[in-house]
């Protein structure tokens, strides 16, 4: 098994565990080279490579693009708010004029779920999908993933709960599908109105009280509440949803054991974690940004290999 | 398939003390040479020297490292299937360093040229040399030599060498496979 079953990273849906299990044994080859002296392998010198961001990112956007970058990868950035997307462009005719430049993979983040899949339908390239919507995000999830297993050493097995905005969240989705995958017992936890009806047919379990999620867990990875998605209001007041489902460091000192905390960014500190969580050892928020480094690489190579001449 | 003995464990034997001693020779006390075995197959002509040179030779400070190759190589996306990684292990800095290059066969020098590549990420060696157990001589695609070789051997394209370790294949030889 040394190939991807797929020839685009659109969702962890579309993924098998034997892809899951290549892409990290990659990665930690990866993992070594960025913390060489010089961190740049020339692999993908012939490679071209757009990063088309239709909706706002930081951490996501410069991961891409210095795991491109590493890779030797020659790299072009587009961003919706200064292009012809404003006036009126539809997705495929921006796509098809960057490919006519000799584009082979494309890394895209956009609003609509499912924008991914589309386009792969209807431009020849490699497609990333860097976040569409409220779907999936599958390079995240593998990140995460890849953070449990050099924690924890393993996945399998392991019990993991996601504390947050369950319904708006696309590192939901991707992290259940890819937990799932690899054996480990997944719990969601949140208010009512933010978990989607029917989660459970996706094999996890549903609490709505945090410290018995807390107590059940050896990991918790906590969603920030996405204000930009919600048209209308899901709870009452930020300072109620903090008193119900904000992780503090009584909190955490109150529960039987020492779990891990993780999160996938942007902190709203003092919301879903404080201050003293978010930077204290148990969490591995950090160490998340650095794997995605890694990660993103081993992706965008194992594409790469599939891209022929 | 045919296949025919190019060395027994008694030669390979013969060889590998010639090669640690044409080492020593050069490099005297080892205190500015670490050793270098490229993946896959040199780790083990690499880990074995290394063990003669401290065991047989009473050298102490030998540092050994072991370098992939799989992201420097030319070849990436030219053949059918994704080139697979190993690890790389150099826990030590290159800078000013005298390095040797150790694998077990040398061919057409392209992975040579690509551990030339790679070992930069490292640092700037003051010297590289290569040692080679067996040097398929007249196949090269790039101007590289060892600099100490085992045996010389004279193959044509479609044969293989192997190099097999009683560790890891049950016997130390080399075989001439003609497929």
């Amino acid at each position: 098994m040394s190939e991807l079953s797929v020839n685009h990273l659109l969702g962890i849906k579309y993924l098998n565990k034997n892809d899951i299990e290549l892409i990290f044994e990659t990665a930690d080859h990866f993992k070594e080279v960025i913390n060489r002296p010089i961190k740049k392998v020339p692999s993908l010198r012939d490679i071209t490579i757009a990063n088309l961001f239709f909706e706002n990112s930081t951490r996501t956007k410069l991961s891409f693009e210095l795991a491109e970058k590493r890779l030797s990868a020659d790299v072009i950035n587009f961003s919706a708010s200064q292009s012809s997307v404003k006036k009126g462009e539809t997705l495929i005719d921006t796509v098809n004029n960057i490919l006519s430049m000799k584009v082979d993979m494309v890394v895209m983040r956009h609003p609509n779920p499912g924008a991914s899949v589309f386009l792969s339908q209807h431009v020849d390239a490699s497609i990333i999908n860097a976040g569409d919507g409220a779907h999936e995000h599958p390079t995240q999830a593998l990140l995460d993933s890849y953070s449990i297993r050099e924690k924890l050493g393993e996945v399998k097995g392991k019990n993991i709960v996601i504390v947050g905005d369950i319904l708006h969240s696309r590192v939901a989705l991707s992290n259940i599908y890819a937990l799932k995958l690899q054996g480990a017992n997944v719990m969601v936890c949140g208010p009512k109105t933010l978990i989607p009806k029917h989660i459970d047919k996706l094999g996890v379990k549903v609490e709505t009280n945090l410290h018995k999620a807390l107590n059940w867990c050896d990991v918790a990875n906590m969603l920030r509440v996405q204000n930009e998605r919600m048209e209308i209001s899901y709870f009452p007041s930020t300072r109620e949803y903090t008193q119900q489902f904000g992780v503090n460091k009584t909190l955490l000192d109150s529960l039987d054991k020492e779990i891990t905390i993780m999160h996938p960014g942007p902190i709203n500190r003092g919301v879903e974690i404080t201050s003293d969580v978010a930077d204290s050892k148990q969490a591995i928020i950090l160490d998340q940004v650095q794997n995605g480094v890694a990660i993103r690489m081993a992706v965008i190579y194992l594409l790469a290999s599939k891209i022929k001449q | 398939m045919s296949q025919k003995v190019l060395l027994n464990a008694t030669e390979v034997n013969i060889i590998l003390h010639r090669l640690a001693c044409q080492l020593i020779e050069k490099h005297k006390d080892f205190a500015n040479t670490v050793l270098i075995g490229i993946q896959p197959r040199g780790k083990f002509l690499a880990e074995r020297l290394t063990k003669m040179l401290k065991e047989d030779y009473k050298i102490k400070n030998v540092q050994l490292g072991f370098l992939d190759i799989t992201f420097f190589r030319d070849d990436f996306r030219r053949g059918e299937k994704t080139l697979e990684a190993n690890t790389t292990e150099i826990n030590f800095l290159v800078e000013d360093k005298n390095i040797v290059f150790i694998d077990d066969v040398l061919f057409t020098g392209r992975s040579i040229r690509s551990a030339l590549t790679a070992i930069q990420s490292f640092g700037r060696p003051k010297e590289i040399e290569l040692l080679a157990l067996i040097d398929r001589r007249f196949s090269r695609h790039l101007p590289i030599q060892p600099d100490y070789r085992g045996r010389q051997v004279d193959a044509i394209n479609n044969e293989k060498v192997k190099v097999n370790w009683a560790e890891f294949d049950g016997e130390d030889s080399v075989y001439l496979i003609n497929n």
